[in-house]
């Protein structure tokens, strides 16, 4: 339905309207990838979840022999303390899920704040926040890692923050280059001769520009974050108390389950890393897909129109 | 004499991303003579750019195409890709809109025309580089400056550049989509001397695509003018503007401003083109026309001859007595 | 000069320059620091109800201009007077009540406007900015906005969105956000330029309303056949000075200035048997970095003599020009 006007002109059917949760949808929706990504996250987050109604046995019983074998009732057999893997899976799942969230929390905290403070202010504040950026690069993950977990004692929160505090720099720049573009725009560059403040600009302005790209971001940092997780645990500056699937690797490690051949103690521990990894990915980069517009299917080709019978004036066929 | 290149009754669909489809070019019917100057003029979206992409055979894979193009009485559309090749660029090229700005960057200007001359058979190194020296300066640019990049080279340098390019297979139609659209008017100037020296001299055929019409009225013999996807008058260009048959043309002229005329009040058309998604019933002007009568509303105009060489779609010449205002 | 009839806005002797960045190697090597000369010396001045075209080619200083008079960018040396009060010195806090007053229309109607605010929304930003009117007053001031801007009834297009109207209606709401804080000066940089020819008289003869009722306008454009029709006074620019200026019909019927000529003849004209041997110059206008000796404009000059080379004219009254307030820069005129 459209609707003509007088003076001066017809407006247009309104067009759907993304707003800024919906790209996340419509991605999810239009892109078979990232559907996948997001199904099986949402699976694994939910198992995670409700690990403690459903996981089947106790995180801490000992059902069986150390390195029990598959069997049915414990399908994925028992680790180097005789308790079933599978439960291991979900209650691990849980710790490492909640670290590579919480790490990717502080990250964007920190990356969001300095990538729009420099991408907005530009000149010398950019400069500054720039060095600093390329500082914390430079500096090896794991080593400081390391380090802070030698020094600060393994804990949870020191995990988090410590992962927290390598991640940001990616964010910071990408975040940096999107607001310095989104700056330069025509309505931007209004507000400001509007008289608007700095914050009403970035808030109202330049923020929901941002926002798809920075939950791209987020998601593939999360990616980064439970790999982080797993490896800190896997050399063992995990949380000794908690056990999450890098020290159910580590574990099995330690107690020598590969020459026992004990794969079910290794393999899906990592298996699942990798898969929660992998849709992470597939969503992240299916959502920068959707987001560059220089992704887009040219206008001109050769060779790819169709053909159709010769039409007569009003477009049926002759 | 049989045109150099005629265009019959083309019509253009691109698929809508929710079904349905964009019925852009409705029935396009024009030719071209060697050494003829002809203007495609309408304003955004009236299907000007989509006409020519045909002809080229440069549409995306969303369009589908109906229609005949000949060039020399051949059909070259029928056969798709494979007809269409071998007249690409040695018998008809293009210069896109905002060409200027399309040279590949990392590579300078002698080589991408060499790189056109070599790709169609027509010579090859040093002859190449001969040739784009030769065609450098037919379009003003000193032979010296092909080993510059398009970065180092002014606006207007850019577009003679993608000119010559068009012209690297001595092509016998130019098509110059909007070419001085992004220029200053004195570069525009020059740019325009450019194409009527060029049409002078190789005896080009030339398809300017534009919706400025002062620039048709000074370059181009014939115009034809364009809207929502069907041509709604062509004809010589003087009679266009002296006396135009269709309201459009006319009001097109009178929203003009021009020099010499600074009293003269200037019109605006009221309204917007038509959505081409939906098929149209009676005049696709009708809305926004002043001079609209009843056939208006139910009975679409179909483009007649008044006379030699000029047509005009509108129910206003099929009255006995019809008078153009 | 009276108080009653000062100018809205004053622009004396105003200098924008740009440093042109060295490099690292550059820095290294010791080059000289350049500098762009975007805007070399410019007097001009805008009346309440008066229309003042700018015009030129890409690169001659005007867009730079009206940045320096929105104070966007800061002059180098020159004043920029409004209403009297000199504000090329004043800082972010002490503008925001001049900005008030001064308003600016941008070239590009499909950029101009946030494409996730509504219309309503869009016009309304201004007065939250300034704090202006109160929860209930505010809509009654953004219909009227809405409604002077010709988007009339308003409140069809209060709740659209940018991407659903056409450019002349986005260029009508970015007007109408210049309106709502009731302005007395507007800056409008190339506001047609972008829009289809059919629509474009109306966003013009909406412009002439606005100078009718009060409002002093200064338009960038560089169609001079758009200047000449709408403006009252025309201002010439070339590589950052002022080349000629009077009078729209002076300017335009009675041309002085050998670059103001030459743009002249190459307008196209819309009849097919207006068509004349046009002056088109050689070359292009050269970057406003290396600066030509004496009248810049000498080395394009169809007319320059030896001293022209030298000397830089400044403008004054030609002999040939019978209005009082037609000048040119030209040492031949």
């Amino acid at each position: 339905m459209s609707v003509v006007l007088h003076e001066p002109g017809a407006v247009t059917d309104p067009a759907p309207v993304r707003s800024r949760g919906g790209i996340l949808w419509s991605t999810i929706r239009r892109r078979p990838s990232a559907a996948i990504g997001a199904a099986v996250l949402s699976l694994i987050v939910l198992a995670a979840v409700l690990a403690p109604w459903i996981a089947p046995y106790g995180l801490h019983d000992q059902v069986g022999p150390v390195f029990g074998a598959p069997s049915w009732s414990h399908p994925l057999g028992l680790d180097d303390g005789g308790i079933d893997v599978v439960t291991l899976l979900m209650w691990g799942a849980r710790i490492s899920l909640v670290v590579g969230f919480a790490a990717t929390l502080v990250s964007m905290v920190i990356g969001g704040t300095i990538g729009v403070l420099a991408g907005y202010f530009g000149g010398k504040v950019d400069g500054l926040l720039m060095r600093i950026t390329d500082y914390f690069l430079v500096i090896p993950d794991v080593p400081l890692m390391i380090v802070v977990a030698a020094i600060w004692g393994p804990s949870l929160f020191h995990i988090v923050i410590v992962i927290g505090i390598l991640l940001w720099t990616s964010t910071a720049r990408v975040i940096r280059a999107q607001v310095k573009s989104v700056r330069e725009r025509v309505y931007v560059k209004r507000a400001r001769s509007l008289g608007a403040g700095h914050a009403r600009i970035v808030f109202r302005h330049v923020l929901p520009q941002v926002a798809p790209l920075l939950i791209a971001n987020t998601v593939l940092t999360i990616a980064v974050a439970i790999f982080d997780e797993t490896a800190l645990a896997f050399l063992g500056l995990g949380d000794p108390s908690r056990t999450s699937l890098g020290k159910m690797i580590e574990n099995a490690f330690q107690r020598a389950a590969i020459s026992s051949g004990a794969w079910w103690a290794i393999v899906p521990p990592g298996a699942l890393v990798a898969i929660v990894i992998l849709s992470c990915s597939l969503i992240g980069g299916a959502l920068e897909d959707a987001l560059n517009p220089r992704l887009r299917v040219a206008h001109i080709s050769a060779r790819t129109f169709r053909l159709r019978p010769l039409v007569g004036r009003s477009g049926a066929s002759l | 004499m049989t045109a150099l290149l005629q265009i019959e009754d083309l019509n253009v669909w691109f698929d809508l991303p929710d079904r349905g489809e964009l019925h852009a070019v409705q029935g396009v019917s024009v030719g071209i003579e060697p050494g003829e100057r002809l203007g495609l003029v309408g304003e955004s979206g009236c299907g000007k750019t989509t006409t020519v992409l045909a002809l080229m055979g440069l549409l995306p894979p969303s369009a589908s195409a109906s229609g005949r193009v000949l060039f020399e009485g051949k059909d070259v559309l029928a056969g798709g890709e494979t007809s269409m090749r071998p007249h690409r660029w040695t018998d008809v090229a293009i210069v896109f809109q905002g060409a200027m700005n399309a040279l590949n960057p990392v590579r300078t200007i002698g080589s991408q025309i060499v790189e056109a001359i070599e790709l169609h058979g027509r010579a090859k190194r040093a002859a190449a580089r001969m040739q784009t020296g030769e065609l450098l300066e037919s379009v003003g640019i000193p032979a010296a400056r092909a080993d510059r990049f398009p970065h180092e080279l002014s606006g207007g340098m850019r577009q003679r550049a993608a000119i010559a390019m068009a012209l690297s297979c001595r092509p016998k139609v130019l098509i110059a989509d909007e070419p001085t659209t992004a220029l200053d008017v004195m570069v525009q100037a020059q740019i325009l001397e450019l194409l009527d020296s060029l049409c002078t001299d190789f005896g080009l055929g030339l398809i300017l695509v534009t919706h400025d019409l002062p620039v048709v009225a000074q370059l181009c013999d014939y115009g034809v003018v364009m809207y929502a996807g069907e041509i709604v008058e062509r004809g010589l260009v003087d009679t266009l503007y002296h006396a135009p048959r269709h309201p459009y043309t006319r009001l097109l002229f009178a929203a003009t401003p021009d020099l010499g005329h600074e009293t003269e009040e200037i019109v605006s058309i009221p309204g917007a083109p038509p959505r081409l998604d939906q098929p149209l019933v009676g005049c696709p002007f009708r809305p926004r026309c002043d001079s609209a009568f009843s056939p208006c509303v139910t009975v679409r105009p179909v483009l007649r001859g008044l006379s030699d060489r000029h047509a005009a779609a509108c129910h206003l010449n099929d009255l006995p007595l019809a008078t153009p205002r | 000069m009276t108080a009653a009839n000062a100018p809205l806005l004053e622009i004396d002797d105003l200098f924008v320059r740009y440093g042109v960045p060295r490099g690292l190697v550059g820095g290294l090597r010791r080059k000289p620091r350049l500098a762009v000369h975007a805007v070399d010396g410019i007097t001009l001045m805008v009346q309440a109800g008066e229309l003042v075209a700018l015009v030129g080619e890409s690169g001659c200083g005007k867009t730079t201009t009206a940045q320096a008079v929105l104070r966007l960018v800061d002059p180098a040396s020159g004043s920029i007077r409004f209403r009297g009060d000199d504000i090329t010195e004043l800082g972010m806090r002490a503008l925001r009540p001049v900005r008030r007053r001064m308003q600016i229309v941008y070239q590009d109607p499909y950029e101009s406007l946030d494409p996730r605010l509504r219309v309503r929304a869009t016009v309304e930003e201004p007065l939250l900015i300034h704090g202006i009117g109160s929860k209930k007053e505010r809509p009654s001031l953004v219909c009227d906005a809405l409604t002077r801007a010709g988007l009339s009834p308003p409140e069809l297009y209060l709740e659209r969105f940018p991407h659903q109207l056409s450019g002349g209606q986005r260029q009508r709401v970015a007007i109408a956000a210049a309106l709502v804080l009731d302005p007395q000066l507007l800056v409008a940089d190339e506001p047609v330029s972008m829009l289809d020819v059919s629509v474009r008289a109306g966003v013009l003869r909406l412009l002439e309303e606005l100078k009718a009722s009060g409002l002093g306008i200064l338009m960038i454009t560089h169609d001079l056949s758009t200047a000449a029709r709408f403006a009252d006074r025309i201002a010439v620019m070339y590589l950052g000075r002022i080349v000629e200026e009077g009078p729209a019909a002076e300017v335009v019927g009675n041309p002085q200035h050998p670059y103001t000529k030459a743009l002249l003849s190459v307008v196209p004209r819309r009849d097919p048997r207006m068509r004349r041997t046009p002056q088109i110059l050689r070359g292009e206008t050269p970057d406003a970095v290396r600066i030509p000796s004496g009248c810049r404009f000498h080395p394009r000059c169809p007319i320059a003599i030896e001293a022209c080379r030298s000397e830089d004219p400044s403008l004054r009254r030609p002999d040939g020009t019978r209005s009082p307030d037609h000048r040119a820069a030209c040492l031949l005129a």
